[in-house]
């Protein structure tokens, strides 16, 4: 039984939209943070999805080079939570509103 | 007809693998306890049953009977789910081991449960995964000393998995595969002569898979999550029972599991360190039974090692331990990698 | 089967995203997500992408998400509490994300037919293609990121290690 490309893209679509979401509605940081990981896995998604349609490598390279730079992204992004946390002792984005940590 | 005996052969298959890897698992704790005896100078286990065979029943049934305490403040769903995935994690990996020479019976490979073109990678995340049993059982615990410890043993999983990853790239390098039956195929040649440590020069890949395996599976000497003295008992203080049983066979099958991926990956795997040199006997069931014989008789003496190490050494202090992963083993794992991928290129 | 697995597995996909976006403890969050990640794993499997379906467990389950339960452990993160702020955005994000949603999925549902679909071991990238693609085609965007990754290293030290 095939599962038409579509529906993959469709959810993609889906994860997507939560994740925007997520990161409109979200006030502590690290979910914040996390809900741009599931954007980026959501986007991921769609990147294979069209390389199964297209029947092409380079699109499962792509994912590849967005999870290097997310790893990346997620060890630099928590280094500065805990170097925020240290000197606002907040976790909360509405009570870090000063330009310096 | 034929996809029912297929199906029934493989549940049958699975089944029988985990209940001899379960009896594993509670005679690892057994000779654990006998020869760290003996390092000591004392008997071990001897009451229950001949030379106390009987210890690990025993064992279970005590731990099977006593009472399930679930202290107040603990975060319940978390604290249930986290022995839950210490366990299921550890017995995930032997799903994807080989054990013996590809037979087929009925189209049912009988030794081996699912032979993947990505096997080594499918043992290597489900290591990975395993960290969130013990994160987890030190968060919902509710308890100083349980997250002190399940931090401890996060931060070290995560910081000795490099050093682990990069340590079996030689040994794919040589392969070009990593498919577990490939990687064992190249080794069994020349016997001893052609295994990895050996003829593959993986010798120092070797040394680094054997020390980041000590660190992943919580063990003496870097047995700091759960070290006694200073932290009662690190990430499982507050459980008892069952879910403490999980945990503990957790621990040990994940010794086993290291123990069969260091046999496939340097040790040759099931195959003989004789090579052809041992003529072959005795009829085909003797021919298909004798390199299940060779592995087991391999990661036993990897367990042995394991023990006997525990009964040697001393615990690391924790900044020894981190300066020790990421200042020598990680630039050693990464020397190794260039070395062996040079020596490969220039062999052609 | 194929169908099965897709429903199961987007299911879990879907259910773990909704719940991240309910939990108010960022630990629960993070447990989502891993859901999230492990079942798209599985996707990518259906999809014939085998070593990055490994290389999403290992990486973004395995890794990243462990930094992340790490660091809410390490700052002891409570429970958040809802504020002024998050009004503002759900008075704008609603509309919005919905508006976004609508035209993915309208966009996706007529071009259904000239998608095709995908069968199961129809389009299967051995770890062998794919690394014969990365290393001879696009070598030097490998190094390059290798760069960033020190870089990331770099910044991660300064910024989180002692004050001085």
């Amino acid at each position: 039984m095939a599962v038409p490309i579509a529906w993959y893209l469709i959810l993609s679509a889906a994860l997507f939209s939560i994740g925007v979401f997520a990161f409109l509605i979200k006030r502590n940081i690290i979910t914040i943070f996390m809900s741009i990981e599931l954007m980026l896995n959501a986007v991921n998604l769609a990147f294979v999805a069209f390389a199964n349609h297209w029947h092409q490598v380079s699109g499962q390279i792509f994912v590849f080079f967005v999870m290097v730079v997310a790893a990346a992204e997620a060890a630099v992004g928590l280094a500065i939570i805990i170097a925020v946390y240290r000197s606002r002792e907040t976790l909360n984005v509405d009570q870090i509103n000063l330009m310096k940590l | 007809m034929n996809v029912l005996v297929f199906i029934l052969l493989s549940l049958l298959k699975v089944a029988v693998v985990t209940v001899i890897f379960l009896t594993a698992v509670a005679y690892t704790v057994l000779l654990e306890r006998k020869l760290v005896g003996r390092i000591q100078n004392r008997w071990g286990p001897s009451r229950v049953g001949p030379f106390g065979l009987l210890q690990p029943l025993a064992d279970g049934i005590k731990l099977f009977l006593k009472e399930d305490l679930m202290p107040d403040e603990v975060a319940r769903p978390l604290f249930i789910l986290a022995p839950i995935i210490a366990l299921s994690c550890a017995l995930i990996s032997i799903g994807v081991i080989p054990f013996g020479e590809n037979i087929r019976w009925h189209g049912v490979d009988m030794f081996q449960i699912a032979d993947l073109n990505i096997g080594l990678l499918v043992i290597l995340g489900v290591t990975s995964i395993g960290v969130y049993g013990i994160a987890l059982s030190g968060w919902s615990s509710n308890n100083k000393y349980s997250l002190l410890g399940s931090l401890r043993s996060t931060a070290q999983m995560i910081s000795y998995e490099l050093a682990l990853g990069l340590s079996v790239i030689g040994v794919v390098l040589r392969t070009g595969s990593l498919r577990l039956r490939d990687i064992v195929n190249v080794q069994n040649t020349h016997g001893i002569l052609s295994w990895n440590i050996f003829g593959g020069l993986q010798l120092i890949a070797f040394f680094i898979y054997l020390t980041a395996a000590f660190a992943e599976t919580n063990r003496t000497p870097f047995d700091l999550p759960e070290a006694e003295s200073e932290l009662t008992a690190g990430y499982h203080t507050e459980y008892s029972s069952m879910k403490f049983a999980m945990f503990f066979m957790a621990e040990y099958a994940n010794m086993i599991n290291v123990g069969c991926v260091a046999t496939l990956l340097f040790l040759g795997g099931w195959s003989s360190p004789f090579g052809n040199l041992l003529p072959a006997f005795g009829g085909p069931l003797v021919q298909a039974l004798l390199p299940v014989f060779w592995f087991v008789a391999k990661v036993f003496c990897f367990l042995f090692l394991y023990v006997w190490v525990r009964g040697t050494l001393p615990r690391f202090r924790y900044d020894q331990l981190m300066g020790f992963g990421w200042k020598f083993l990680l630039p050693l794992a990464i020397a190794n990698v260039m070395v062996s991928s040079l020596a490969l290129a220039f062999r052609g | 089967m194929h169908l099965a697995l897709f429903i199961i597995f987007g299911l879990m996909c879907l259910g773990g995203a909704v719940n991240l976006l309910l939990q108010r403890h960022p630990i629960n969050s993070a447990l989502s997500l891993i859901v999230v990640m492990s079942s798209l794993a599985v996707l990518y499997l259906l999809l014939g992408a085998e070593f990055l379906a490994l290389a999403q467990i290992i990486v973004y389950s395995g890794a990243i998400m462990v930094l992340f339960v790490f660091v809410i452990m390490l700052l002891n993160a409570g429970e958040e509490e809802r504020t002024h702020g998050s009004r503002a955005a759900y008075l704008a994000g609603i509309p919005g994300v919905m508006a976004l949603f609508a035209v993915l999925t309208s966009t996706f549902f007529t071009l259904r037919t000239s998608f095709g679909s995908a069968r199961l071991g129809g389009f299967l990238v051995t770890t062998q293609d794919l690394s014969r693609v990365l290393f001879r085609n696009l070598l030097l965007p490998f190094e390059v990121t290798s760069i960033l990754i020190l870089v990331a290293i770099l910044g991660a030290v300064v910024l989180a290690g002692k004050e001085r």
